[in-house]
């Protein structure tokens, strides 16, 4: 019993994670991209006349969101529009499960991972659940019934199945390194001393695959320098024919996709959440230090290490959004077929190569 | 492959531009936050409608009717700023002012700032500098045309 409770809340607390940061990264995105253009951005939202610099406009804009009018055009296919949105949005929230936050955490004489599921294909699971998202794509194309919008929706499935190709094999050779997809154990090997004072990060072993899959998966958020299936003011996008809360579910998909990358990012390339030198009972410095922190304590950075990672690349990834302008589509396939693809094959060739010697 | 590495360098440039001035601002706003005055800000930004700029001093804002001395409207009612509207907004109607010197007086002086493109065509033609666009008054939105028909005592007061 108590152990479903304890999964039960691991679950709420996971997803009201996932939901909180999608909600402030709205109000992120407005703001960053302000600053970047020398501007402050939306700060006008308030309640009884109390605007902390605009932290209430992503509720402005759910309450606006709610009170549109849902219209479902009269040509489409009825039961596919409505179903779209909610089969793109499960697809990306569900792969928070499979995200390590943290090491146990000991309560008393019980033991808790700070993950949902702890599955041992979890790197598979994550990127089955990533490429079952274009169904939202397709499908929401296919049942508006309007030609730009199915367009749209192919351009995003060719798009995403083209990386999707790529972010798969750009994790093989990480799969060699850790010799694992069970994503616990993959942070756990991270923890590992290399020549005895550098972390034994992904981003260390692996930099080659680290690039690959980050420019695989900025295509697979479907953002501003990839953004062929939505390309919001010209070319029309796949949910054209969505308006009020369904079209929101496809943003909030965007932003979460945003999130999930940067955990994937941050749980392959950067660690997880290992904190440089920190073991289960303190800091040990390579130089010889140590400094002995009680267990909560200790559990803390780490789960505090794993957020400022994923907020780093989260902010990483807006300032690559407002900073390159779309790619053309032929671009697009030629970086995805041309250039990543190849570079992956390398990388593992790379890798077994010096795994060998 | 060089000419590829070029346009990668040039691109990982792009980014570090926009993250220069996202971190050169950042440290401004939150110099501000913390109340540390400085000579530059971290926006550009005039928060509109509790900070405003000033005015050019040529700026052409809402017309006013100048008066003589003894508080009535200098215009003769000539319809030279009538007639060179290129909106046509301007209405005038004369009367016979008693004083053989000034001959007429408008009667009715009648701007529909709806149409009115501020042009300030009007000032340049009147011969008695009777009109002028300098009352530095921009925020004309109104909900109704009526409250945009602006008569001889709004144009005075």
């Amino acid at each position: 019993m108590i152990e479903v409770l304890i999964v039960f809340i691991k679950i709420v607390c996971a997803l009201v994670w996932l939901l909180t940061l999608t909600l402030c990264l709205t109000w992120v995105e407005r703001k960053e991209s302000a600053v970047i253009q020398d501007r402050i951005g939306a700060n006008r939202a308030s309640i009884f006349g109390i605007r902390i610099i605009g932290l209430f406009q992503p509720f402005a804009d759910a309450i606006k969101m709610i009170f549109k009018e849902d219209f479902v055009p009269a040509f489409s296919r009825k039961f596919l529009h409505t179903l779209a949105p909610f089969l793109s949005f499960f697809f990306v929230a569900v792969t928070i499960s499979a995200i390590p936050f943290g090491d146990s955490l000991r309560v008393g004489a019980r033991t808790i991972s700070l993950q949902v599921l702890d599955i041992n294909v979890g790197l598979l699971f994550i990127l089955a659940m990533l490429s079952l998202g274009i169904y939202g794509i397709i499908i929401s194309g296919w049942a508006s019934n309007n030609k730009f919008s199915l367009i749209g929706g192919l351009r995003g499935t060719a798009q995403l199945i083209s990386y999707e190709v790529a972010l798969g094999l750009s994790l093989i050779g990480l799969i060699m390194v850790y010799p694992s997809l069970r994503l616990s154990s993959i942070v756990h090997y991270q923890g590992e001393l290399l020549f005895g004072f550098l972390p034994k990060w992904g981003i260390f072993l692996q930099p080659l695959g680290f690039i690959v899959f980050f420019f695989a998966a900025l295509a697979e958020t479907k953002r501003v320098p990839f953004d062929l299936p939505e390309g919001e003011s010209e070319i029309i996008g796949f949910f054209t024919e969505y308006s009020g809360l369904k079209w929101g579910l496809f943003m909030m998909t965007d932003f979460m996709e945003v999130i999930i990358v940067s955990t994937l990012l941050t749980t392959f390339f950067f660690g997880g959440w290992q904190v440089p030198w920190l073991a289960a009972d303190g800091f040990n410095f390579p130089w010889g230090g140590e400094w002995l922190l009680p267990h909560a304590v200790v559990v803390l950075f780490q789960v505090a290490a794993f957020n400022i990672k994923v907020f780093f690349f989260c902010w990483l990834q807006i300032l690559i959004r407002w900073t390159y302008p779309r790619f053309r589509y032929d671009q697009v396939m030629d970086l995805g077929w041309k250039l990543l693809v190849p570079l992956s094959l390398v990388n593992i060739v790379g890798t077994g190569i010096l795994m060998t010697i | 492959m060089i000419k590829a590495l070029g346009y990668f360098i040039e691109i990982i440039r792009g980014s570090v531009i926009t993250a220069r001035h996202f971190v050169v601002n950042m440290f401004f706003h939150i110099l501000k936050v913390l109340g540390i005055k400085t000579k530059r800000k971290g926006a550009v930004t005039i928060q509109y409608p509790e900070q405003k700029k000033e005015l050019a001093s040529r700026h052409r804002s809402l017309h006013r009717l100048t008066t003589r001395d003894d508080g009535k409207p200098r215009c003769v009612a000539c319809m030279l700023c009538a007639t060179v509207c290129p909106s046509e907004c301007i209405y005038v109607e004369a009367a016979e002012d008693p004083d053989p010197e000034i001959q007429k007086y408008p009667a009715k002086f009648i701007i529909d700032l709806s149409r009115c493109c501020f042009c300030g065509f009007c000032v340049e033609a009147c011969p008695e500098d009777a009109i002028r666009m300098d009352t530095g008054y921009i925020e004309l939105s109104k909900y109704s045309l009526q409250e945009l028909t602006y008569d001889l005592d709004k144009l005075i007061g």
